[in-house]
């Protein structure tokens, strides 16, 4: 059990949590040759609406597919976050979307980690809709979960022809964000 | 060794078109509706790469008109849907067991009656898929835990429709049909593939039947010609109303399944050999119980896991064995409690039998099993 890792993205319909969700777990499990699974959550809207996609990544083969105890939680909407914030444990890292989730995140969660994701996505590619590949970028190297080349990888096969270059640099400023809004956790 | 392997990350309904593909599958006729519709999504980017046919029908009753008629015609066919298409099939499916067509129903699950729950898992299809359409029918479904066993139940689905010649069921739920995980796609050369018999010469009588009770089936324009129809009927594919003709003609679809049900029936068991509390799950539900069934263990109490490959027919004898030691039955299923009253019939009630109940769109954790176990 102790090898479990979990994952939960939690936010909106048409934020790209599931295709993030398939990312993460292909590269743990096609790339790096561990076990995965990825299930998801929604309703019937194609757009908006809650939306929610889940990681779980173990060396043995994976049971329960669903998230119980997540390891990592991302908050990409207020509403996910009154939702999921309550089910997180104290250790958890918490990442929120620092302009999405605009509400206070208690103190008695150690692990926060606030980021403008989508500004940045907006701001440094010129495309909102890459935030989500800027989360993975951040969670792999907060985590260390799935080797670098892997996400590479797995982004790429599962993105349209010709956005290769913006995708690759979404994930690019994920991993310095880490540095530049999660060294409480990188430093452990 | 691992290179050779090709190893795919694949949602359960990618795995369902990949296995029905391997199985010889050359006919698609179906109504997208979720959680299914990616099946059909598939088939009919790959059916036309393969010389098969995708139709998308006009609604559910002619999807298996569509699909019955294309078997007939000779050509492994499926459809897929979920409970509000399920429902519209019924009478058809009565028609396929009747008449003899092989042919495979994937139900994806979702919350019922009615279009209830579309988006989320639901085992609620259980007893529809047993007794849905009228009369005494021969009802073989399948229900797979995985996106690997969805690959090789579908194939197995093929192989059973075409050795009994009736209709066969691949139950899933949402979670099983949506989850990714890693499955192995295998080659036609590598797995077992089940064509329907075919008669040899002629003259012929189209329901004549030997030792194994049945029916050789011919494809249409093969030359062979027969009439078929939901009546009742005698050797020659006609209509009779002769007593013991029906008699025989009803009791033998049925006897064909249970005298062959052994090459049909699957079952896993898990920590079952010294079990004081069994658990009997199907489909997602059974990860949940195994996952709780670990940890019972871990805190040392004597809990196993009885799983249903086939829910129909069910490996009674093993189900009887496993529970032999057993005080309690605990039975999860994200239903207001249907399989459990097959596992009533099967064990008896000597000890108590529990239902884990869930209709809330959500799956049912190992924590809410394994505190059943702790009770």
């Amino acid at each position: 059990m102790a090898q479990r890792f979990e994952i939960r993205l939690a936010g909106s319909g048409g934020q790209g949590l599931v295709l993030g969700g398939i990312i993460f777990s292909e590269a743990a499990a096609i790339y790096d040759g561990r076990h995965a699974t990825q299930t998801q959550s929604y309703g019937p809207e194609s757009r908006g609406g809650a939306s929610k996609s889940e990681v779980v990544i173990s060396d043995e083969e994976v049971d329960y597919p669903k998230a119980t105890n997540p390891d990592v939680v991302l908050l990409f909407t207020e509403a996910a976050k009154e939702k999921y914030l309550p089910l997180c444990k104290k250790d958890a890292i918490i990442i929120a979307d620092a302009d999405l989730v605009k509400s206070e995140i208690p103190s008695e969660y150690k692990r926060v980690v606030k980021v403008p994701l989508t500004r940045i996505a907006k701001e440094s590619v010129g495309r909102e809709f890459v935030a989500n590949i800027v989360a993975l970028g951040l969670i792999r190297e907060l985590t260390k979960v799935v080797s670098e080349e892997s996400l590479e990888k797995a982004l790429l096969k599962r993105i349209p022809k010709g956005t290769e270059e913006l995708n690759k640099k979404a994930l690019q400023l994920g991993k310095e964000a880490a540095y530049k809004y999660g060294e409480h956790i990188l430093k452990g | 060794m691992q290179e050779k392997k090709n190893i795919k990350f694949l949602s359960g309904n990618e795995a369902c078109g990949e296995g029905a593909i391997v199985a010889g599958c050359r006919f698609f006729g179906g109504y997208p509706i979720s959680p299914s519709s990616e099946i059909a999504e598939f088939m009919s980017k790959r059916l036309p790469l393969v010389g098969g046919t995708f139709i998308q029908m006009e609604d559910e009753i002619a999807s298996i008109g569509a699909i019955l008629g294309a078997s007939l015609a000779g050509v492994k066919s499926m459809t897929a849907t979920s409970g509000p298409g399920l429902s519209l099939m019924q009478e058809n499916i009565g028609f396929g067991a009747m008449a003899e067509i092989p042919t495979v129903i994937v139900d994806v699950m979702r919350g019922g009656p009615s279009t209830g729950n579309p988006t989320g898992p639901s085992q609620s299809d259980v007893m529809a898929i047993r007794w849905g359409t009228h009369g005494d029918y021969p009802a073989v479904a399948l229900c797979p835990e995985s996106v690997n066993e969805v690959f090789l139940l579908t194939i197995e689905a093929f192989n059973i429709a075409e050795f009994l010649r009736t209709p066969v069921v691949l139950a899933m739920d949402e979670i099983t049909a949506h989850m990714r995980e890693k499955v192995e796609l295998l080659k036609e050369s590598d797995v077992k593939i089940v064509n329907r018999k075919k008669p040899e010469k002629m003259p012929y009588l189209p329901y004549e039947y030997g030792e194994d009770l049945i029916p050789p089936l011919p494809g249409y324009g093969e030359g062979f010609r027969f009439h078929v129809t939901g009546l009742n009927h005698d050797k020659t594919g006609f209509p009779t109303n002769k007593s013991e003709l029906m008699e025989e003609g009803n009791r033998r679809i049925m006897e064909k399944l249970d005298k062959n049900k052994d090459k049909v029936i699957k079952h896993e068991e898990f920590m079952t050999e010294d079990c004081d509390i069994l658990v009997v799950a199907y489909g997602s539900s059974a990860r949940a119980a195994k996952r709780a069934v670990r940890t019972a263990r871990e805190k040392g109490i004597k809990a196993g896991l009885f799983r249903p490959i086939t829910l129909y027919p069910l490996s009674e004898k093993a189900l009887q064995k496993a529970a032999g030691k057993a005080k309690k039955v605990i039975v999860p299923e994200m239903n207001l409690g249907q399989y459990i009253l097959i596992v009533e019939r099967v064990i008896g009630h000597g000890f108590p039998i529990i239902g884990i109940n869930q209709v809330d769109g959500e799956p049912i954790s190992p924590s809410k099993i394994l505190s059943k176990i702790e009770e």
